[in-house]
C-alpha cells in the first residue's frame, strides 16, 4: 500500500517539528528516514502511524485520506526503539496479542493463532523462545519479537522507529541485513527511522534525508551518497573535510589546488571525504601541502591528521596497506591530492 | 601579605603578594609590556592565588615565561585550568514576572482540569459500553486487580484497623469513665467506625498501596511505549488498563471497609473488656446505636473513595511524561492528589448526608 504525505505541519509549542513536508512512499518499498536527532523524523513516523495528529496537512494510504482515522483503523505495525514488549506476557502471548484482541467476528480460531504465531516466530528465527518472558531475552531477540508482533496483524504498513538504536554494533549489523532479507521476502511497505547513515544506505530502497523538519533530499542510497543535493547531506552522510576558499574566475582555490565552482559567488566551501584524498611526497600542481600531526589506527583503516596552513586540520583515511607502502610518519611534510571534491557556494 | 608587586630580579622577575582578582589588574597590565620569552618568574613570595591569578599565570606561561617555585595550591589551580574546555554553567533560570508566573500556573491548571474532564468522560463512556456488553471487560484482569487491591491488602488493613479500634476505645474510655459513661464507648466506636473511619482509613491505606501502584504500573507502560503499542493494535488503554482497575477499586474498597470496621470493633471490644464491660454488653450497646442506614451510608462513602483512589491513580499514570524520573513524579502526584480528593469527597458527602438526614 502506498503512502502519500501532503504538506504536513506539526508543532510542539514553539518548536516546529515538521515544516510543510510532503513525501510519497511507493507500495512495497523500504524507505529510510535519515537525519540528526531533533530533525522531525520520529514525529513524521508517529504522524503516519496516527499516534500524533498533524496541525495541518494530509496523510493518504493508497490514495485514501486517513488523516482523521484512528490508529486502530489504519492497520499499521509499529516497532518501537525500546521494543515496548508487554512484560507480563510470554513471547508467544506478545506475538499473539494483536490477533487475540480482535473483535470476535474477525478473530482467528485458537489453532489458527497458534499456527500463525509459530510461523512468525520461525520467520524471525526465534521459535524456540516462545515460552520465555521478554526480560529473559537479549536486546536483539526482543527487537525481533517486537517485529514479529507488529507483523502478526498483517499490517499494510510497517513503521520502525530506530529499531536497532538500542543494540550494539555487531547485533545491529546482523539485524540490518536480516531486516533487508525479511523485507525482500514479505514486501510490506515499510518506513524506518534512523540516525545512522550506514544503516540507511545499507538497508533502504530509498533514503529520505531530513533536517529541521524538512526534507533535504530523497533518492536511492547511491544517489544521496554520490550526488548530495546540499552541503548538509554531504556532511551528514559520512566524514568530510571542509576548505573555505575564495572564488576566482569560476575556480575555488585551496592552496595551489583549484576546484571548479559551479555557482558564481565570492566564497565557496570545498568538501572532500577523508578517503578520497591521496598522499604524495612530491609536490605536484594542484596538491595541497601540509604536515602530518597524528596517525591513528582504526581497525582496517588508518586515519592521518594533516595540518594545512590557513585551514583546519585535514583528515585523511588510508587503508593499512597504503599506509604501510607509504610509511607515513608524524611531522612529515606531505602533499594532499583530492580525487573527488564538491564545491558549494558560501553565502 | 600586602599589595601585589612584580619586580625585576637577576634571573628574570619575582612576584610578591597575593594573586587575587582584586589585586591583579595593575600587574597584569604592566606584564603585557614585558617580553616574557624564556624569562624566569619566581613565585616563592606569592601567598594566596585565586582563579584570576591562575589565569594570569597561564597567560605568562603561554607567552613563554617559565614559572618557578609555585606553591602547591597555585600549582593545583594552574593544572585545573584548561581554557580549551569551556566551563559549563547551567543556564540561568530566567525569572518571569509574577504575573507571567501566575499566567503559566493558571494555564497548566486549566489544561490539567481539561485532561481530568476528558478522562472522566472517556471512563464513563467505556463503562457504559461495558454495561451494555459485559464481555468487553477483561474479566481475568479485573479479578487479578481485585486480588491485588483487595485480598492482598487484608493484612495491613487488619493491623491498622485493630490498632485504630484499640486506640479509639482507650482514648475515649478514660475521659468518659470520669462521668461513669464508659458504657457508651461502644456507641461512639460503632458510629465513628461505620460511618467515617472504616472507609477513610481503608481508603488512605489503598491510596498508598494501590493508587501508587496503578500510577507506577501504567506510568511504566507509558514510558516504555507499551501504551502506544496497545493503541496501534487498536486497543484503548481505557478499556484495557483503566476500567478493570477502576471497577476493582470500587468493588474492593467497600469490602475492605467492612473488614476494617469489624476488626476495629474487635479491638475496641478487647479494650472494653479491660474496663470491665463484657462482650455481650458491648454488642448490645453497639447494635442499639448503629443501624442499617449508618452502614449503607458508610458503604456508599467507601465506594466513592474507591472510585477516587483508582481513577486518580490511573489518571496520573496515563499522564506520565517521558524519562525514568517521570514514573516517580506521577506516583507522588497520584498519592497526594488522592489524599486531597479523599478529604474533599468526605466533606461533600458529610454535607449531603446531613441534608438528607442520614
Amino acid at each position: 500500500m502506498s503512502i502519500e504525505i501532503r504538506n504536513i505541519v506539526k508543532t510542539f509549542g514553539e518548536f516546529k517539528a515538521l515544516n510543510d513536508l510532503s513525501l510519497n512512499v511507493e507500495s512495497g518499498e523500504l524507505v529510510a528516514l535519515l537525519g540528526p536527532s531533533g530533525c522531525g523524523k520520529t514525529s513524521l513516523l508517529r504522524v503516519i502511524a496516527g499516534l500524533e495528529t498533524p496541525d495541518s496537512g494530509q496523510i493518504l494510504f493508497h490514495g485514501e485520506d486517513t488523516t482523521d482515522r484512528h490508529v486502530r483503523e489504519r492497520q499499521v505495525g509499529f516497532v518501537f526503539q525500546h521494543y515496548a514488549l508487554f512484560r507480563h506476557m510470554t513471547v508467544f502471548e506478545n506475538v499473539a496479542f494483536g490477533l487475540r484482541v480482535r473483535p470476535k467476528s474477525t478473530r482467528p480460531s485458537d489453532a489458527e493463532i497458534k499456527r500463525k504465531v509459530h510461523d512468525l516466530l520461525q520467520l524471525v528465527q526465534l521459535d524456540w523462545l516462545a515460552d520465555r518472558y521478554p526480560a529473559q531475552l537479549s536486546g536483539g531477540q526482543r527487537q525481533r519479537i517486537a517485529l514479529a508482533r507488529a507483523l502478526a496483524v498483517e499490517p499494510k504498513v510497517l513503521l520502525l522507529d530506530e529499531p536497532f538504536g538500542a543494540l550494539d554494533t555487531k547485533v545491529r549489523k546482523e539485524l540490518r541485513r536480516w531486516l533487508r532479507r525479511l523485507h525482500d521476502e514479505i514486501h510490506v511497505t515499510s518506513v524506518f527511522v534512523t540516525h545512522d547513515q550506514e544503516e540507511a544506505l545499507e538497508v533502504a530502497d530509498r533514503v529520505v534525508v531530513m533536517n529541521k523538519g524538512q526534507i533535504e533530499q530523497i533518492g536511492s542510497p547511491s544517489e544521496v551518497y554520490d550526488t548530495p543535493a546540499s552541503p548538509f547531506v554531504y556532511q551528514f552522510l559520512g566524514d568530510v573535510n571542509l576548505f573555505q576558499s575564495r572564488v576566482h574566475e569560476g575556480w575555488a582555490q585551496v592552496g595551489s589546488a583549484k576546484f571548479a565552482a559551479t555557482e558564481t559567488s565570492e566564497h565557496a566551501t570545498v568538501y572532500v571525504r577523508p578517503h578520497e584524498i591521496d598522499l604524495s611526497r612530491i609536490a605536484t600542481p594542484g596538491a595541497i601541502s601540509g604536515t602530518i600531526t597524528h596517525i591513528r589506527l582504526l581497525g582496517a583503516t588508518v586515519r592521518l591528521e594533516v595540518e594545512v596552513p590557513d585551514h583546519d586540520v585535514v583528515e585523511v583515511e588510508l587503508t593499512r596497506e597504503r599506509q604501510q607502502e607509504g610509511a607515513w610518519q608524524v611531522a612529515e611534510t606531505v602533499y594532499l591530492i583530492p580525487r573527488e571534491a564538491k564545491v558549494y557556494a558560501t553565502v | 601579605m600586602a599589595e601585589l608587586r612584580l619586580e625585576p630580579v637577576d634571573a628574570g622577575y619575582q612576584l610578591i603578594g597575593d594573586l587575587t582578582l582584586a589585586a591583579i589588574a595593575p600587574v597584569w597590565l604592566a606584564s603585557r609590556q614585558i617580553n616574557w620569552q624564556s624569562q624566569l618568574v619566581d613565585l616563592s613570595q606569592v601567598g594566596h592565588c585565586d582563579g584570576a591569578g591562575a589565569a594570569f599565570l597561564f597567560e605568562l606561561g603561554q607567552s613563554g615565561a617559565q614559572l618557578r617555585n609555585l606553591n602547591a595550591e597555585t600549582q593545583r589551580l594552574l593544572t585545573a585550568l584548561d581554557p580549551q574546555q569551556a566551563l559549563l554553567l547551567s543556564p540561568q533560570k530566567s525569572r518571569n514576572k509574577p504575573i507571567t508566573q501566575i499566567g503559566h500556573l493558571t494555564r497548566s491548571a486549566v489544561r490539567d482540569f481539561a485532561a481530568q474532564i476528558t478522562f472522566i468522560g472517556e471512563a464513563a463512556s467505556a463503562l457504559a459500553q461495558v454495561i451494555v456488553r459485559p464481555q468487553r471487560l477483561r474479566w481475568r484482569e479485573f479479578l487479578r486487580q481485585c486480588e491485588l487491591t483487595g485480598a492482598n491488602a487484608l493484612p495491613i488493613i487488619s493491623l491498622i484497623s485493630l490498632l485504630l479500634g484499640i486506640i479509639l476505645a482507650f482514648q475515649s474510655a478514660i475521659p468518659m469513665r470520669q462521668f461513669g459513661a464508659e458504657m457508651f464507648v461502644a456507641n461512639l466506636l460503632g458510629l465513628s467506625l461505620v460511618r467515617e473511619l472504616g472507609p477513610l482509613i481503608t481508603a488512605i491505606v489503598l491510596a498508598g498501596r494501590s493508587g501508587a501502584a496503578f500510577a507506577a504500573e501504567i506510568g511504566t507502560m507509558k514510558v516504555n511505549e507499551e501504551i502506544n503499542a496497545l493503541v496501534t493494535f487498536g486497543y484503548q488503554p481505557m478499556h484495557f488498563l483503566v476500567l478493570p482497575r477502576l471497577l476493582a477499586g470500587v468493588c474492593m474498597l467497600p469490602l475492605l471497609a467492612i473488614w476494617s470496621q469489624a476488626i476495629g470493633m474487635l479491638g475496641g471490644a478487647l479494650v472494653m473488656q479491660g474496663f470491665g464491660i463484657p462482650l455481650a454488653t458491648f454488642w448490645s450497646q453497639l447494635s442499639s446505636q448503629v443501624d442499617a442506614g449508618d452502614f449503607f451510608g458508610g458503604m456508599l462513602k467507601a465506594a466513592a473513595f474507591g472510585l477516587v483512589v483508582a481513577s486518580v491513580g490511573c489518571f496520573r499514570g496515563l499522564g506520565t511524561g517521558t524519562g525514568a524520573s517521570a514514573v516517580g513524579a506521577a506516583t507522588t502526584r497520584a498519592v497526594v492528589n488522592i489524599l486531597v480528593l479523599l478529604v474533599i469527597t468526605d466533606g461533600i458527602l458529610a454535607v449531603v448526608y446531613y441534608h438528607l438526614g442520614w
